[in-house]
């Protein structure tokens, strides 16, 4: 019946799907979304546009903005004394514009004669799907060619009182009361991020950590970062692990933690996990088919061009075993994806030194090695690590957080000093490191950092004024301009 | 035998990054740095202009009023403020200027740690390697050197030609210094430090207006002819919707002083012919900077000047036509007047002089921003630049219209936010340049201009992945090209 079927309407799934129509082809996209335990679902456009990228980014400049609101008394700004948050107020406004979002998938599915299936699918047989919506109407639809790109969803800690009590980032972008009192369980980005902004909107929050934060990211930024939010009101348990939640009374809910020595109550309002996510691989089919996924954690196994075990079955997006879970990478593959089937193009997905962002109220942006992997991969002795600690002109003013921004490269030696890592924790991190990450893939060197001229005054430029490496032990603390 | 092996004259970015350097050699250097009043009487400390009447005032300043609509937004974001919200100038200028102050006292500090020798005095040559310094007072010191390196920066002109120009109006010398607010303000001309300023008087709320002529000034480089045009036309398009009033083709011809001591400026209207006037409390201007080299007696010595500009020329290695006699930072000709470029210029001046380096400094592709209410970031090529140098049949254009993420909640028109890059059409694509409008425009240009650094090339920049959600991704998924005529704009994920 069809060229192209994709099951899943996000990042990866739409790009591909808009792609494989514009070179012509007959092309239909399932989306579905299973609510969650708490009732929470949402419209076409997968993770990034409803409970991920951009609703956590809009939060996280809420929050900003409440410090901006702080800083804006020292740079002359007169309002009275008492401020305070809206929670609905915000989340009415994030909810529209995602709303504006949706509806824009759909409208652009349309234009580029895409057929859209909001409903469940699930291979029968080979080259078969059905697909069921919400009313429980089944309907069955052929295809040449798959492309799995289904995502993930979070996981839940497997403890008494998990779904009924807990919620996650699923549901609280579009929560439709203030979450108070709040315990973040979890070390990812989405953990930190989210306890980040819900600080900065002025609740109380506590993360709770059974190991080391941002596992996979440099740790030395990792910990920075935390040190960052830990100055700025959040509670850390590090440590721990959740073992029970229950209600105590009405909304207000009890968490009973373990670790090795004690066990203690903690009560809280609103337990927000944060502990990982889980492939949409499990009950769509793919063993009536024979598509092989990794029994441990879901994702489907590609070669590098994207192709299953099953030839006629691709897989994009954050379902991919041992690939970034990234929107731009999943888009990126998607769209390559379908100019190699269909536009006679050979061009592979990229999927070196792919930079990222974590939006933390301190932001730590890197692309590259983190330096423990690069340590790992060329010897300590192979590399130089040029840092510096450097002061927002913008926060001198307001006397804030002086000797807490930090830059660092590092560099392989034994290739020209080539910068095989770049590491930022300051504002505006992600504007910041896009430049670099282009630099990077054309091969930077720190000579060419030393030979560029800075932008005055900038965050960014204190990459092309690096000169105090780690090894020299020398003090970076920063004195003046 | 002469005293120093090195004498700067100017304490300013350069001046003091080449002080520093060479006294990292082990050298014996000496700094000169000295301040005449502004004709308003404004003075300063050690540091120079960046310092203390340019860069960092001015940012401190665009950050004030970027705060202000930050305010605005915050309501959308759920925040409940309390109206009326106002600025209070006095409060920001004290901040600001006790900041300045603060770097004026870092610097005098790192020269006593590097020992390097602070003269407050006003230099002039009275040989090829012996200045006099004056102080305020009039107590005079000789001070001879090996080596000398001017460093004097430039000053704000004024239109004398102008009846009332000198003794009403003030410069950006003075504004940044002002105690009291300026309340409602015409900068004058264009450049970008008038549009800079007026940007942030008008985000912190002041009733601002620029008068600028259509003509492009003379003597300005192929960037800030770019800045003349499109790129222009969008940050001022911004402004004016921002709330800055624009009296374009139009001249001023004369500043009074009313009785009520406010400021009446006539002016005449090229377009319709009309002479108008208007009251002011405050009149800028900004019409250009000259070079600071009327009393450094440079005849004597036989430094040659640009007849014209009247700034230094010097070779490659920022020597003048008198040996062991070097200048650096705004006063050389034919260099872009920006800070880091005067630092990294001092600093490599030093290496060759006492480091045995040979390494000179590449004035190419330097990235600058202007930071005005929506900022523009640029590196590399102008449009204009590009064709006249290639033609445009062998060049393309790649843009897109794009909106920040965070101007959709806070319902923020975002009709100006642009970005281009101009390539080379033929097979590698190399990217001669990238002109970004946005907010945080440095941040987003400074990685590309690396990326220039490395010969990026467009296909390079397309197998960038992006960071999401930024607005900097929107470069690497630039693919319109303006030869299409294809709608530019980017919608949606």
């Amino acid at each position: 019946e069809y060229d192209l079927i994709i099951i899943g309407g996000g990042s990866g799934g739409l790009a591909c799907s808009k792609e494989a129509a514009a070179l012509g082809k007959k092309v239909m996209v399932l989306d579905y979304v299973v609510p969650t335990p708490l009732g929470t679902t949402w419209g076409l456009g997968g993770t990034c546009v409803n409970v991920g990228c951009i609703p956590k980014k809009l939060m996280h400049q809420a929050a900003l903005l409440g410090q901006a609101l702080q800083d804006s008394r020292k740079y002359g700004w007169q309002y009275e004394e008492q401020v305070k948050h809206n929670w609905e107020i915000m989340v009415e406004a994030i909810q529209n514009y995602i709303g504006s979002l949706n509806w824009g998938y759909r409208v652009s599915l349309r234009e580029k004669s895409v057929t859209y299936l909001n409903s469940y699918g699930e291979f029968v047989e080979p080259h078969k799907i059905k697909a069921t919506n919400r009313k429980g109407q089944v309907t069955y639809h052929t295809a040449e060619t798959f492309v799995l790109a289904t995502g993930e969803r979070p996981r839940y800690p497997g403890i008494p009182g998990d779904k009924e009590f807990c919620i996650t980032s699923d549901d609280l972008f579009s929560l439709p009361y203030c979450p108070g009192k709040t315990l973040v369980v979890g070390a990812s980005y989405v953990a930190l991020e989210c306890a980040g902004f819900l600080a900065g909107l002025g609740l109380d929050v506590t993360v709770m950590v059974r190991s080391i934060l941002l596992r996979g990211f440099d740790q030395e930024m990792a910990e920075k970062v935390g040190a960052h939010m830990e100055t700025h009101g959040v509670k850390f348990i590090r440590k721990f692990v959740p073992v029970q939640a229950s209600a105590l009374f009405r909304s207000r809910l009890e968490v009973t933690v373990n670790d090795l020595c004690s066990v203690g109550r903690s009560k809280l309002t609103i337990i927000c996990t944060a502990i990982g996510r889980d492939a949409c691989t499990r009950n769509i089919g793919l063993d009536t088919i024979g598509v092989k996924i990794n029994e441990k954690n879901g994702k489907v196994p590609v070669n590098d061009e994207e192709q299953t075990n099953v030839p006629y079955v691709y897989a994009i997006g954050d379902i991919l075993d041992g690939k970034l879970e990234l929107t731009p990478v999943a888009i990126q593959a998607g769209r390559l994806l379908a100019r190699r089937l269909y536009g006679g193009s050979s061009r592979k997905c990229d999927y070196i030194n792919v930079p990222t962002t974590v939006f933390t109220p301190l932001e730590y942006g890197s692309c590259g090695f983190p330096e423990e992997r690069a340590i790992e991969e060329f010897g300590k002795e192979n590399l130089e690590v040029y840092h510096s600690l450097f002061w927002p002109l913008e926060w001198t003013v307001p006397g804030r957080d002086n000797n807490t921004c930090y830059a660092k490269v590092i560099c392989n030696k034994q290739d020209n000093n080539r910068v095989i890592g770049l590491h930022v924790l300051g504002p505006n991190a992600g504007e910041v490191t896009q430049g670099f990450a282009a630099a990077i893939k054309c091969g930077l060197t720190k000579e060419l950092l030393d030979e560029t001229i800075g932008i005055h005054p900038t965050c960014a430029e204190v990459f092309t004024t690096m000169d105090i490496t780690k090894a020299s032990g020398q003090d970076i603390t920063q004195k003046g301009c | 035998k002469n005293e120093y092996d090195l004498l700067v004259i100017g304490g300013g970015s350069g001046g003091l990054a080449c002080a520093k350097e060479a006294a990292q050699f082990g050298r014996k250097v000496a700094v000169l740095d000295y301040v005449d009043p502004s004709p308003q009487g404004t003075t300063w400390g050690l540091g120079g202009t960046c310092v203390n009447v340019g860069c960092i005032p001015k940012k401190l300043m665009h950050q004030a009023a970027l705060l202000g609509s930050a305010l605005k937004d915050a309501h959308h974001y759920g925040w409940n403020i309390a109206q009326p919200v106002h600025h209070t100038w006095s409060v920001m200028a004290q901040a600001v200027q006790n900041y300045v102050k603060s770097l004026n006292w870092g610097h005098r500090v790192q020269l006593q740690d590097k020992k390097v020798k602070y003269f407050n005095m006003k230099g002039s040559f009275s040989d090829p390697h012996t200045v006099r310094g004056l102080t305020k007072a009039g107590k005079e010191t000789i001070v001879t050197a090996d080596n000398i390196v001017i460093a004097t920066g430039g000053r704000p002109k004024y239109p004398t030609h102008i009846a009332g120009a000198l003794q009403y109006g003030i410069t950006s010398d003075d504004l940044f210094w002002l105690k009291e607010s300026p309340g409602k303000t015409l900068p004058s001309f264009i450049l970008n430090v008038s549009l800079e300023c007026a940007g942030f008087l008008t985000g912190i709320g002041l009733d601002t207006a620029v008068m600028m002529r259509s003509i492009p000034l003379r003597g300005f480089d192929q960037a800030s002819m770019e800045y003349l045009t499109q790129m222009a036309s969008l940050v001022t398009e911004h402004m004016e919707s921002y709330g800055t009033k624009f009296l374009k083709r139009c001249f001023p011809t004369k500043v009074e002083k009313l009785e009520s001591n406010r400021l009446q400026v006539t002016w005449k209207n090229t377009d319709l012919g009309t002479e108008e006037t208007d009251s002011f409390d405050t009149v800028m201007w900004a019409v250009g900077r000259a070079p600071d080299t009327k009393t450094l007696n440079l005849e004597t010595v036989g430094v040659k000047t640009n007849s014209e500009t009247g700034k230094i020329i010097v070779d490659a290695s920022e020597a003048t036509s008198v040996p062991h006699i070097y200048a650096i930072g705004d006063i050389t000709e034919g260099r872009p007047e920006l800070t880091p470029t005067a630092i990294a210029a001092g600093k490599l001046l030093a290496q060759r002089l006492f480091g045995q380096s040979s390494e000179l400094m590449d004035y190419d592709s330097v990235p600058t921003t202007v930071f005005t209410p929506l900022e523009y970031g640029c590196v590399g090529l102008s449009e204009e630049a590009a064709v006249q140098r290639h033609g445009s049949d062998n060049i393309e254009v790649f843009h897109a219209y794009y909106k920040p993420l965070e101007f959709t909640v806070a319902e923020r028109d975002a009709t100006q936010c642009y970005m281009k890059m101009v390539c080379l059409r033929e097979r590698e694509q190399r990217i001669l340049g990238l002109h970004f409008i946005g907010p945080n425009a440095g941040e987003v240009i400074q990685g590309f201009a690396l990326g220039i650094k490395c010969g990026a090339t467009y296909p390079q920049l397309m197998k960038t992945v992006g960071i999401h959600p930024t607005c900097a991704e929107e470069v690497t998924k630039l693919h319109i090209t303006k030869r299409s005529g294809l709608d530019a704009t980017v919608t949606g994920c």
